[in-house]
């Protein structure tokens, strides 16, 4: 699914990501953890194709694909989706409006034909009863007056709507309650189809009670410093992440 | 930023399809303008002596004038003995009686325009006047119209078939002493449309006027005179394009509406004038004055531009609220691109009790564009309870272009409440990624957040040109995102 080899990054000038190896199999779920500022965000930022996220060495392969040398557009045409950490608001664009004009510019890149509204409609209200989300979000502009919850809600909603291979989740735990978190990983839950991949970006370890991962990493300082299973997100529950800064020292 | 600027640089650079001309043998007078000019332009139009007289005195009033230099533009000196005030189609001696008589190459002309010109081909049911240079060259629906006696016509049809009409209304809400182009108009004006609604009816059907220029060196002048009688309504809609040429070219409209007591006229236009090419050579000057009068109570009037054309655009559809009640309301989206001038905004002139005004404009700047909102809010000491709510934003594309508004507020009576909103921002780099993040290409992006933007102000215009004015935004935007 995605191939990550000796990938360096650079914001503003700065090295951020230095040296990133990950491989994610299909129907895997990764989670990255770590402190902040360890460039968890970047490294979603980077795959999703950010402008001024500069990739300064390594490749990334994406169903084989050179990831990086695609548009930002067309690497979610092929499959690639990033719940965004602060989703954005787009003033008098109706959240259905956006939503039909990202499916069918994915199925237009995938030479399958557009929806008409019709059949959008019904599809899209399947899609929202599974977030819980009332009918009249799809008539207000695209996340304008929206709560947090709401906003992360709506990623939830759109991921479900464009049904992408792989889903990379930047911090959509971060401010939900305890209700919401548990539809954010419903929505998860519900596509993964042994196919699909996730790539779950975490603070706390909290979400992964409900979103089981395969695979933890452990991000700091620009490296996956550390990689396991599911205990290891209990491990660094309980012992912070004091222990990185002694252990760098003998990387 | 600046791979999103570079971006938006070619999204905004596309070119304009109207540019074409029209290969048609012209009857055009000399360039140059004076007494005897004049004189030809009335006796070409066969008119009755109060016009011509009304036409000189404009013109010896337009003698002692200066041109304005108040406007945020930049605008080469115009010599006004260079242009031809008169330009028309060769055609039988009076004037096409139908279309079947009418030059095929300028039913053409329009048909590439997507106006077509034969009643049949109109599904939605909109009377056009088609403006050509000079001269009105065809209107459709007239005799539908008339049955509800509706008159819809060229100005020149109605100088020789209502003098009464026009004697009464031309010049009572724009007179040619008003400004140096509205003068100037009322000196040599050559054609437009008139439209008079009678006491109580609701006009069938949408009327509307096509501008075109074709011929070099010409100046367009054209006059459209609205008469809504007591408790009628009308919707009336005006577009415009030119063909490509290296030379400004000057359009110099008047436009007066009158709203009698419990009347609405709801006026809209798609201003597409050929903008000039990418560094700014040519392109149209649109210098127009459009005013509207609500004389009666209760009457109504509302303005909805789109302005995505001409070199320089210079225009501020206004409302004088006489009548008690009354209703002003101005709904506008200017573009600018390229090198592009707008200056634009309205004047609500609040004079009877419990009169309203509503301003909503959104301009938007790309390329070098230089877009200004200007608009005066007056309450004059007669206008008890006057209210006007004002909002004006600006959306940039890119970092060479810049933004202006410039409210004037003038209260007279106390009662008056007056709210104002002004806002900038920059078509957000984040707003771009999200939608690239979901697969939408950066220009069917930048078109969805200018759309957005505008809403406001598409939802004022009748359907069809609702999608027209989208479309022709994204047009006017392709080649400038990111």
């Amino acid at each position: 699914m995605l191939t990550i080899k000796d990938l360096e990054a650079r914001v503003d000038g700065k090295a951020i990501l230095k040296g990133i190896n990950l491989s994610i199999g299909a129907g895997e779920v990764h989670a990255i953890m770590g402190p902040n500022g360890s460039g968890k965000s970047t490294l979603a930022n980077v795959l999703a194709g950010r402008d001024n996220y500069h990739v300064t060495a390594g490749s990334v392969s994406f169903l084989n694909n050179d990831l990086l040398g695609l548009a930002a557009h067309e690497r979610a045409g092929k499959g690639l989706f990033l719940a965004f950490q602060y989703p954005i608001e787009i003033p008098g664009i109706s959240n259905a409006n956006f939503l039909k004009a990202a499916v069918n510019a994915q199925r237009k890149q995938q030479n399958q034909d557009e929806m008409d509204a019709m059949d959008f409609l019904s599809y899209i209200k399947e899609k929202m009863q599974q977030v819980e989300m009332p009918e009249d979000f799809l008539y207000r502009s695209l996340n304008e007056g929206f709560s947090g919850g709401e906003k992360k809600r709506n990623e939830v909603l759109q991921m479900l709507a464009l049904q992408p291979k792989l889903a990379i989740l930047d911090e959509t735990d971060s401010g939900l309650d305890i209700d919401a978190l548990q539809v954010v990983a419903n929505g998860v839950n519900a596509l993964r189809d042994g196919k699909r991949s996730f790539l779950i970006i975490t603070h706390y370890q909290r979400l992964l009670d409900y979103i089981v991962p395969d695979y933890v990493h452990v991000l700091a300082n620009g490296r996956i410093v550390k990689s396991g299973g599911r205990e290891l997100a209990l491990e660094l529950e309980a012992s912070g992440y004091a222990w990185i800064d002694n252990q760098k020292s003998s990387t | 930023m600046v791979a999103v600027d570079d971006n938006l640089q070619t999204l905004t650079q596309q070119d304009y399809q109207h540019g074409f001309v029209t290969d048609i043998a012209a009857d055009t007078i000399p360039i140059g303008l004076s007494e005897d000019v004049i004189r030809l332009i009335s006796a070409k139009k066969q008119e009755p002596e109060f016009m011509l007289e009304w036409r000189l005195k404009a013109y010896r009033h337009w003698l002692t004038m200066a041109a304005p230099n108040w406007a945020h533009l930049k605008i080469h000196p115009i010599d006004y003995q260079a242009i031809s005030y008169y330009s028309a189609p060769k055609q039988q001696k009076d004037g096409p009686k139908s279309l079947d008589e009418v030059d095929p190459k300028l039913l053409k002309t329009y048909e590439k325009l997507g106006i077509p010109l034969r009643e049949q081909e109109w599904l939605a049911g909109v009377a056009v006047d088609a403006v050509f240079d000079s001269v009105s060259v065809a209107t459709t629906f007239k005799a539908r119209l008339a049955e509800k006696g509706v008159v819809f016509c060229s100005f020149s049809e109605a100088v020789r078939e209502y003098p009464e009409l026009i004697k009464k209304y031309l010049g009572s809400v724009v007179p040619y002493t008003d400004n140096f182009f509205a003068a100037l108009n009322s000196a040599v004006f050559s054609d437009g449309s008139f439209c008079f609604i009678p006491k109580g009816v609701r006009c069938p059907m949408e009327l509307s006027t096509y501008f075109r220029i074709n011929a070099a060196n010409t100046g367009q002048f054209e006059r459209t005179l609205i008469v809504a009688e007591e408790g009628s309504y009308v919707s009336y809609l005006e577009g415009c394009t030119a063909p490509m040429r290296d030379e400004n070219q000057l359009h110099a409209a008047v436009v007066e509406l009158i709203a009698l007591e419990g009347a609405q006229i709801k006026y809209s236009t798609v201003q597409n004038w050929y903008p000039g090419d990418k560094d700014g050579v040519g392109g149209i000057y649109n210098f127009v004055t459009k005013r509207g009068e609500c004389r009666g109570n209760h009457a109504k009037i509302s303005w909805t531009q789109v302005e995505t054309g001409s070199a320089i655009t210079w225009k501020y559809p206004s409302v004088v609220l006489t009548g008690d009640n009354t209703i002003g309301e101005f709904y506008s989206v200017a573009l600018t691109n390229n090198y592009q001038q707008a200056d634009t905004g309205t004047k609500m002139i609040h004079r009877g009790k419990n009169t309203s005004s509503t301003i909503i404009s959104k301009g938007i700047s790309a390329g070098h564009g230089q877009n200004s909102y200007r608009g005066l809010v007056k309450v004059l000491k007669s206008a008890e309870n006057a209210k006007n709510y004002t909002q004006c934003d600006s959306l940039l594309l890119g970092d060479k272009c810049s933004a202006h508004t410039y409210p004037y507020i003038e209260i007279a009576n106390q009662s008056a409440s007056v709210g104002h909103e002004a806002s900038t921002a920059k078509i957000a780099e984040d707003q771009l990624f999200y939608c690239a993040q979901r697969g939408i290409d950066p220009e069917n992006a930048v078109s969805m957040i200018v759309n957005g933007f505008c809403k406001q102000v598409f939802r004022e215009l009748p359907m069809e040109f609702a999608v027209e004015a989208q479309k022709l935004l994204s047009v006017s935007l392709e080649g400038s995102i990111g």
